[in-house]
């Protein structure tokens, strides 16, 4: 029965306060830790899926779009590009790669991308069944493709314009699957894959009237003539040193838009930042609630315990004793809330990843602890001290013989 | 076992205690006597360390209180000294058991279960080792006031007024109880009262004056 158990006595004593104390904090700590998740796994995710990707290169237009709709298949693209302009790029010395992509259709919500096997490779994607696609109209799906749509090999499907579900259909040129990748976590799970030709051919197959918007963009093009066109291109330097002048060297001497995705991930990050921050901002407002609603129950405490702490003193405790009672409350309630709140926020990851696919790879980094997590419990301890010191210093300075007096 | 000498204690200007000298042998039971004012608790506390008188010279259990300060003299204070105060005042967040614990613990003692439970035992309250204090009647809080008082063994136990409030036969239980658990403990117990029942069930008798205060 030393200074710790008493102060959990305590505690014990007073339960609605002492819960209230530990919910404000475990809900604080819970928000801030999520967030944390949270933007750990946007920032994993957009960096996996651009690396390996140094430029974008594609129609005149934002560049944010561009990166937006090439690596990250979230937008639509600005436009397209000639052919020739992949020949172009592959030719320049300081390309070490260039994989063309021909963009615009969807099936389900998920893009249907015109392009060839390197990018699957790129991605490090490897077939779970089936084969790569041979000849226009095959299709291989990605791992998350063919877990939402149930499609299996030899199945048929067609695509719909634009990136949303339920835009106008080719219903006359159905796609047939030929091979499934198995998931590698990048944004190819999330791609329907076929050759560049298969693009072509649906839409040689298919000219309705100049439809709205950014749907269709390569539907326009193939309408203007027989020169074959691309959506955009992603590139790989041989070198480091092509990022100084070619990016610059592209935008300045071509129609098109050079744009780097890390650049551009970074703006992301920036604009996905300020949200993040005003959710941790109110987690922290409700930590710091926590340890105001602590700081005025142990002086409310102070009042009732003055006798006790009086008693305790003359039983031989020193000052430095009888203020550990009331600040190892305080920590260990802090704390207490914090750890809840860590568990709360690792139980919500782990059910957002059991309800939502999308949410799957969050609910693998549950229950495991991290650094930057640590010091979120001693940022609660740290608040528990803060709560307790006033009143702990109350404790340390009282008048022993003139309470006993008082009593 | 203890010797006072000289000893004044005074709030600012005001001279609230004066004791010439007070001697007291091992084992030895005491009335501090004086009507109410007369300065009893304050000379407790000062008995106890927890006051330190303004001028005088205090030695309990061969140590000069003089020259004890801080935390080192709350540890002399946990090993040599048991205190029942007016109030008895248990701590209410634990039950009875854990109050004479906390007497071991905070007196940087370990805890002895076998002691306790025959303390317990001795002043009858054994079957309510896990009520809580606020659960008690008068009389059983006392008797584990006492007991938490003597659990450590001290060399003194100083009790305040404790038969006040109690009708003459609980005065008498709780007064024997004291006498007998300090002779057990092998203590020198300095009970302070004003009340007329306790003094001729104590062999000796110090008496502060009426009116001591007085303007240095």
């Amino acid at each position: 029965m030393g200074p710790t158990r008493l102060a959990l006595a305590y505690a014990r004593r007073r339960p609605l306060a002492t819960l209230l104390v530990i919910l404000l904090a475990a809900v604080g700590t819970a928000m801030v830790v999520l967030t944390l998740a949270v933007s750990r796994e946007i920032e994993t995710r957009l960096t996996r899926d651009s690396e390996g990707i140094d430029l974008v290169v594609g129609a005149k237009g934002s560049p944010l779009q561009l990166v937006l709709a090439g690596v990250f298949h979230l937008d639509v693209p600005p436009g397209n590009i000639p052919l020739a302009a992949v020949d172009e790029l592959r030719a320049n010395p300081m390309i070490a790669q260039a994989i063309p992509l021909a963009l615009g259709d969807s099936f389900r919500g998920f893009r249907i991308v015109g392009t060839e096997a390197t990018l699957v490779e790129h991605y490090g994607g490897r077939l779970a069944q089936g084969a790569m696609w041979s000849a226009s109209m095959e299709a291989v799906l990605g791992s998350e493709v063919a877990r939402a749509t149930g499609l299996r090999i030899g199945a048929q499907f067609t695509g719909s314009h634009g990136l949303a579900e339920g835009g106008g259909g080719h219903g006359d040129a159905p796609y047939r699957v030929v091979g499934v990748v198995a998931p590698t976590g990048t944004v190819l799970d999330r791609m329907v894959l076929t050759s560049i030709e298969s693009v072509w051919d649906v839409h040689d197959a298919h000219h309705p009237p100049d439809t709205q918007g950014e749907a269709h963009d390569h539907d326009k093009a193939k309408a203007a003539g027989p020169a074959r066109e691309v959506t955009m291109v992603l590139v790989r330097y041989v070198g480091p040193l092509a990022a100084a002048s070619l990016p610059r060297a592209i935008n300045s001497s071509t129609n098109y838009v050079a744009a780097s995705p890390a650049y551009e991930t970074a703006r992301l990050l920036t604009v996905f930042g300020v949200g993040l921050d005003l959710l941790r901002a109110f987690a922290l407002l409700l930590i710091v609630a926590s340890a105001a609603m602590l700081f005025v129950a142990l002086a409310q405490a102070l009042d009732e315990r003055r006798y006790d702490l009086a008693i305790l003193r003359a039983l031989g405790a020193s000052r430095g004793q009888v203020a550990w009672v009331l600040l190892s409350e305080s920590v260990t309630l802090a704390l207490a809330g914090a750890a809840l709140g860590w568990a709360l926020a690792q139980v919500t990851l782990s059910l957002a990843g059991a309800w939502f696919p999308a949410a799957a790879p969050l609910a693998e980094t549950a229950w495991t602890l991290r650094g930057s997590e640590l010091w979120i419990a001693a940022g609660a301890a740290g608040a528990g001290v803060l709560a307790a010191l006033w009143p702990a210093w109350q404790a340390y300075r009282l008048d022993v013989a003139a309470t006993l007096a008082d009593a | 076992m203890f010797e006072l000498t000289g000893v004044e204690h005074r709030y600012g200007a005001t001279r609230v205690l004066a004791v010439a000298s007070w001697r007291a042998q091992g084992g030895e039971q005491w009335l501090l006597g004086g009507p109410s004012g007369s300065g009893k608790s304050t000379l407790l506390h000062i008995l106890a360390g927890l006051t330190t008188p303004t001028v005088g010279r205090v030695v309990v259990a061969g140590q000069d209180l003089a020259a004890l300060a801080g935390a080192a003299r709350d540890r002399w204070r946990g090993r040599c000294v048991g205190l029942v105060p007016q109030k008895l005042h248990l701590v209410g967040a634990v039950n009875v058991a854990d109050n004479l614990r906390l007497a071991c613990t905070m007196a940087g003692r370990p805890v002895d279960e076998a002691r306790i439970r025959s303390l317990l035992e001795a002043v009858h309250v054994a079957d309510l080792a896990h009520r809580w204090p606020r659960e008690l009647s008068q009389g059983q809080a006392q008797r584990v006031a006492i007991a938490r008082a003597v659990v450590n063994r001290p060399a003194l136990v100083l009790a305040d007024e404790p038969t006040a409030n109690l009708d003459d036969a609980h005065a008498a239980v709780a007064l024997e109880l004291l006498r007998t658990q300090a002779l057990e403990a092998g203590a020198t117990l300095v009970v302070a009262s004003h009340d007329a029942r306790v003094k001729p069930l104590l062999p000796h008798t110090y008496m502060l004056p009426a009116r001591v205060a007085e303007a240095a």
